[in-house]
């Protein structure tokens, strides 16, 4: 364990340490007009990755291309393209098994061929950051987005967080080593983005400098021992409780699964620190408020405008983690309002069913509009969907009746 | 690691579990010319299992952890199976994550270790059964030869799966009845270190933990190409008594019989010609070694 601050030291590619509060909060901002697949790259190039395991899928091959140019150029100490997300995942798991800062990329069908490693990342307990670029996971197979895959990551043991715009994805590439990687947290994230929407379009990010960076991972403030032979091989024991069927096994499961959850539970106060709150809400006394997260937070302000030319006031509530779960900032938020229109980029609508469970009154909640396998969402539906609630007659939408 | 790492403050000595405060008394870590003849006279890497009594792969077990170059720098990769009920006793990091991915885990691993060590060798040596190995884990056993990442694999081929109770695998003989089986295997057993050969191995072994010394050899040899060179394999045979029917004191004949010439598991190597030139090397300063051993010892009588 480093026992002195290594802040003001060079790494390995000569990039300054910074101190990650003042990176992130002080430091000069130069605004950049990147897609996001390059506001990805720019932000692990800040990151002092020590390992990054990469697989082509769209929408996230992009990205994952990008950070082997990094590579190339010596931010990052190794790289690979691996042979599947499951093989991709588990190569990662390895690189942080053995202390490394890991960092990798996938979306739709990639996340669901790689999904049984996450559980065994978060009992694990590596903090490893995934980037979830979302997409179709359906059948006929579609390359569009959809946040469908995002609700099978929700009881993983992993934080999920949602991210709905660019500069969002590039504070919290960085933002999230620093909350995963703390002792009393210790997990992996996914990080996720609705793809194309955020990963394909350019957008203006204001970006830290190029030559500072993120103190180094010390594997060594893990809660478990990092496997490295560094520290004595401590699993030596004479009763393991592994597949074993008695009270005492089933026990050390159990309150391992606890742990793990409760580790997502002391996540919280680092994520409302470091972002600036879970929720963000805006117009909070309006009686109809849109709440979600991704991009349909940003389709939702849309709807806002085209709702305040009919003199009908909306507030919005953005979700920015999913795990932690804000209830009682949802709870909050949402006291006051008659109606809780929830948009979501799937077909499920995964997001309305946890807000339903969350808040007394579930009633209030309209679950939709839900597009799916590519659709977009026009503000126009998302409006029409609250008149609607409300009995107000709009205009009819092309293709939707009336 | 030194064995200054695993040392006891002695103030708490006393209350150290009993096998760890042996493990810091008589354990051979950093210890050049440790090997099988260790066994009972310091202490094991491995402390009491779970396996079926006589089980061979206990066996293989205690010859493999007495016979790793430098286990005070290695770290194991297992698998689910009958393995995963040892590795807890290990006196060596070693991870168990899923069934099949281990040598994906060990590539990340081996990758991760070389960045944080640059200046040091750590070894990675994975071992799992021929389920893990062969056939849900097949692509990324051949993934990780094809990219030439540089540890061991090992596998405890006892030709079934035996953690759940006797299923068909692919390294089963045809023929043979079994669970999921129920007419017989159809199709040969799988000729694995042949592939290993092609996919790129420098090294590759088929033989039986019959008899210590050769373990320790084919261990030593498959480490050390492992560490300079490239991916080795070994398959060794621990044949899995309990479905086959055998008494606890009947693994070690099981395993002489099936060695015999022309049986499945006579020995059988592979050594590539880079593999060969640094074994020649490493047999020479062995020898060297051992000379200025016996004259220092000569000299002290
Ligand atoms: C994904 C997954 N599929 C199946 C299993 C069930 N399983 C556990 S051990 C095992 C067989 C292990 O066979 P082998 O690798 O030959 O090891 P052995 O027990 O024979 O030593 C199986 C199928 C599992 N744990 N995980
Ligand atoms: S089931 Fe077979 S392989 Fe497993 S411990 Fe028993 S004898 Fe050994
Ligand atoms: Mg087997």
């Amino acid at each position: 364990m480093a026992t002195q601050s290594l802040v003001g030291t060079k790494n390995r590619a000569g990039q300054m340490v910074a101190d990650p509060w003042e990176l992130l909060h002080t430091a000069e901002r130069t605004p950049s007009f990147f897609t996001g697949s390059e506001v990805i790259k720019e932000a692990v190039r800040r990151a002092n990755c020590d390992v990054m395991i990469a697989y082509p899928i769209t929408p996230q091959s992009e990205a994952a291309a990008l950070i082997g140019e990094l590579f190339a150029e010596g931010f990052i100490g190794d790289y690979f393209r691996g042979e599947s997300e499951f093989a991709v995942m588990s190569q990662c798991a390895g690189a942080a098994f053995g202390g490394a800062r890991v960092f990798t990329t996938t979306a739709g069908p990639g996340t669901m061929r790689a999904m049984e490693n996450f559980p065994m990342w978060a009992g694990a307990r590596l903090p490893i950051q995934m980037i979830v670029t979302c997409r179709g996971i359906n059948s006929p197979l579609s390359i569009q987005p959809d946040t469908l895959e995002i609700s099978y990551l929700l009881n993983t043991g992993m934080l999920v967080w949602h991210a709905e715009t660019a500069q969002d994805f590039y504070d919290w590439i960085l933002k999230g080593y620093i909350v995963s990687e703390e002792p009393d947290v210790h997990l992996p994230l996914a990080l996720c983005c609705d793809g194309f929407f955020v990963t394909h379009t350019k957008d203006m990010v204001n970006l830290t400098p190029a030559d500072q960076c993120l103190p180094p991972y010390d594997p060594y403030r893990s809660p478990v021992p990092c496997m490295d032979m560094e520290c004595p091989p401590v699993r030596m024991m004479r009763d393991p409780f592994v597949m074993k069927s008695n009270y005492i096994s089933y026990a050390t499961h159990a309150s391992w699964q606890q742990e793990v959850w409760a580790a997502i539970e002391r996540s919280r106060k680092h994520a409302i620190r470091w972002l600036d709150g879970l929720i963000e809400v805006e117009n909070p006394d309006a009686d109809i408020l849109i709440v979600s997260s991704g991009t349909a937070v940003s389709q939702g302000r849309e709807a806002k405008c085209l709702l305040e030319d009919d003199g009908i006031d909306i507030g919005i509530v953005k979700i920015k983690t999913l795990r932690p779960w804000p209830a009682e900032e949802i709870r909050e938020a949402t006291r006051k309002a008659k109606h809780i229109i929830v948009p979501e980029f799937n077909v499920t609508g995964w997001l309305a069913k946890e807000i339903r469970a969350t808040i007394p009154d579930a009633g209030r909640v309209l679950a939709g509009p839900h597009v799916c396998g590519g659709m977009t969402m026009p503000p126009e539906i998302i409006a029409a969907d609250i008149k609607k609630r409300l009995g107000i007659q709009s205009e009819s939408l092309a293709g939707r009746g009336s | 690691m030194s064995k200054e790492r695993i040392k006891i403050a002695p103030e708490m000595f006393d209350i150290m579990p009993p096998e760890y405060q042996d493990l810091v008394q008589r354990a051979t870590y950093g210890n050049e010319t440790r090997g099988w003849k260790d066994i009972g006279t310091s202490k094991e890497l491995i402390e009491e299992h779970s396996l079926c009594a006589g089980c061979p792969e206990s066996m293989a077990f205690r010859y493999i952890l007495a016979s790793l170059p430098a286990p005070e720098d290695t770290v194991m990769v297992g698998s689910t199976g009958c393995t995963s009920l040892v590795f807890p006793h290990v006196g060596v990091h070693n991870i168990h994550s899923l069934f099949g991915n281990q040598n994906a885990i060990a590539s990340g691993l081996k990758r991760a270790l070389t960045v944080r060590f640059p200046d040091r060798v750590k070894d990675v040596v994975v071992l799992a059964g021929d389920g893990a190995t062969v056939d849900i884990g097949l692509d990324m056993t051949l993934q990780a030869w094809f990219r030439q990442e540089k540890f061991t694999t090992i596998c405890f081929d006892n030709e079934l799966y035996a953690n759940t109770g006797g299923q068909e695998s692919g390294l089963m003989q045809k023929g043979f009845v079994a669970k999921m089986a129920p007419v017989g295997k159809t199709f040969e057993k799988v000729r694995l270190p042949e592939i290993a050969r092609e996919s790129g191995c420098h090294y590759v072994v088929n033989c039986t933990v019959s008899k210590p010394n050769l373990v320790e050899k084919v261990i030593k040899n498959a480490i050390h190409v492992a560490r300079e060179i490239g991916p080795t394999y070994l398959q060794l045979y621990t044949p899995c008594i309990l479905e086959i029917g055998k008494n606890s004191m009947e693994g070690l004949q099981e395993m002489r019989d099936s060695e015999k010439p022309a049986e499945r598991f006579s020995y059988k190597e592979y050594v590539s010609d880079q593999a060969k030139e640094l074994l020649t090397e490493l047999a020479a300063k062995e020898k060297e070694r051992k000379a200025a051993a016996k004259k220092q010892l000569a000299g002290q009588a």
